[in-house]
């Protein structure tokens, strides 16, 4: 189940939100492989948002390979498979690591305690993932 | 959305002149068909006025507009019956229970869909058996907007809608004009939808575009993504020693597209709107230390365009020796004339 928190008067973008949202929920396994996305005019109405922003969310999901469009039928969570170059996935991954180092080392915890935390959370998520299947 | 380039205003050279004041001040605006564009400005800012050019109830001084594809001083009633346009406040006769205003507003019409019209004004909890003086002004938005969109109009031009209203009706007019914006009408042709107003928030959930009114003209008109990507912010800490007023000057001269500078204390914040490669650069020699870019909010954005505009009302009466009291009396004079 796909549920959608938009947040008016920040510096991320509508459509951006929903794209971030939409892998989370992939990542997290609260959608998977083959699982229908609402219709774009659903999605505007239920978040109240411009379907125009939807789209381009969408459009967003199917370039980077993560959501595919059936002619007709709708949008659909694709088979996983590698778009980015390893450079690029590192970047990504890079961009979000940044604020979680910084709030950790402010809080006071070393650098192996948040290695462990991360551990911990991956191995929930691939545990829910399996749950799931 | 099959004709991106068609306008479904299009307003070239739209000049109106009240008395020796310029309210509208040569403006060219184009909004796409099947988009929803949001206009934005300060009051007195020329947006009434504009709108009501548009819409044929008021003619230009100068300039033309196209509204639909015909002058929007000569349309017929076939094709004002494709436009419907909702004032400002709202104005229902107090007598009149809900009912007789969809037979009131259907007389007018070739279209009225009066299961569109039940819709609306239930999502806005209001029962038909009601008399208008008895609603609240958020009722009053959700009947006159019942009627508007109950002729099924292919443009919908919206003043100042959410106008005094309360978080719950508004959301009920957002999700209204959300939906009837990605439906298309029944002849199957595009939705526009213009609207002006004051809610940034509301006006980054449901607009494709933006274009923001100072004094009578467009400043900028961008899709709401491009909006926040021509505008960057910068922040940095300035010597204790520099005069804030030299710097504000300096930054001015040396800056292209300086949309707004706040100082407080020594810490400094500008706007930039298409900021060339090397203002950063330029920042810097003013800077004390390092020049932070900062990721901003449309809010945020648009703020700073208009308090531009304040401070250059400001400025100018300054200049013209009246005071800035005069300047603000001389506009409430203006919006009476707008009323009329």
């Amino acid at each position: 189940m796909l549920s959608i928190q938009i947040t008016t008067g920040s510096d991320v973008p509508i459509f951006r939100q929903i794209v971030e949202q939409v892998r989370a929920a992939i990542a997290c396994g609260k959608l998977s492989v083959g699982d229908p996305l609402p219709s774009v005019r659903a999605l505007a109405a239920e978040i109240v948002v411009n379907h125009n922003t939807v789209a381009k969310a969408y459009a967003q999901l199917i370039r980077d390979g993560i959501v595919e469009s059936h002619q007709g039928r709708g949008y659909f969570v694709a088979e996983r498979r590698e778009i980015f170059t390893k450079a690029e996935r590192t970047r990504r991954v890079n961009v979000m690591i940044q604020p979680l180092v910084s709030e950790a080392a402010l809080l006071g915890f070393s650098g192996e305690e948040v290695l462990a935390m991360v551990e911990k959370q991956f191995s929930k998520m691939v545990a829910s993932n399996q749950g799931n299947r | 959305m099959d004709q991106p380039n068609f306008a479904a205003i299009h307003a070239v050279g739209l000049t109106r002149y009240f008395e020796s004041k310029c309210v509208v001040n040569n403006l060219d605006f184009r909004v796409p068909s099947g988009k929803v564009t949001a206009l934005l400005g300060l009051n007195g800012a020329g947006k009434t006025t504009t709108l009501r050019m548009m819409m044929g109830l008021l003619a230009p001084t100068r300039g033309t507009c196209q509204t639909l594809g015909v002058d929007s001083q000569s349309m017929s009633p076939e094709h004002l019956s494709r436009i419907g346009y909702l004032v400002e406040g709202h104005y229902l006769y107090p007598w009149m229970k809900v009912t007789e205003v969809a037979r009131f507003a259907r007389d007018g019409q070739t279209v009225f869909d009066d299961r569109r019209f039940d819709e609306i004004v239930h999502h806005f909890g209001i029962m038909t058996s009601q008399r208008c003086g008895d609603l609240s002004r958020g009722q009053r938005a959700g009947v006159s907007l019942a009627a508007t969109l109950a002729a099924d109009p292919e443009l919908l031009v919206l003043d100042d809608p959410a106008l005094g209203l309360d978080p719950v009706s508004r959301r009920s007019l957002n999700e209204t004009l959300v939906d009837f914006a990605a439906q298309t009408t029944t002849d199957d042709r595009p939705r526009t939808v213009l609207l002006s107003t004051h809610l940034i928030d509301d006006v980054e959930r449901i607009a494709d575009e933006i274009a923001v009114m100072i004094a009578g003209r467009l400043l900028i008109h961008a899709s709401v993504a491009e909006f926040q990507n021509r505008v960057t912010r910068y922040a940095f800490d300035v010597p204790a020693e520099s005069e804030n007023e030299s710097l504000v000057s300096q930054m001015q001269a040396a800056i292209d597209g300086l949309v707004e500078s706040r100082m407080v204390g020594k810490h400094c914040t500008v706007c930039v709107a298409d900021a060339a490669d090397d203002v950063a650069e330029q920042l810097a020699k003013l800077s004390s230390g390092s020049v932070e870019t900062l990721a901003a909010s449309l809010d945020e954005l648009v703020v700073a365009y208009l308090s531009r505009d304040r401070a250059e009302h400001s400025f100018l009466a300054k200049r013209n020796g009246h005071k800035v009291e005069e300047m603000s009396s001389s506009s409430v004079v203006t919006n009476g004339e707008q009323a009329r």
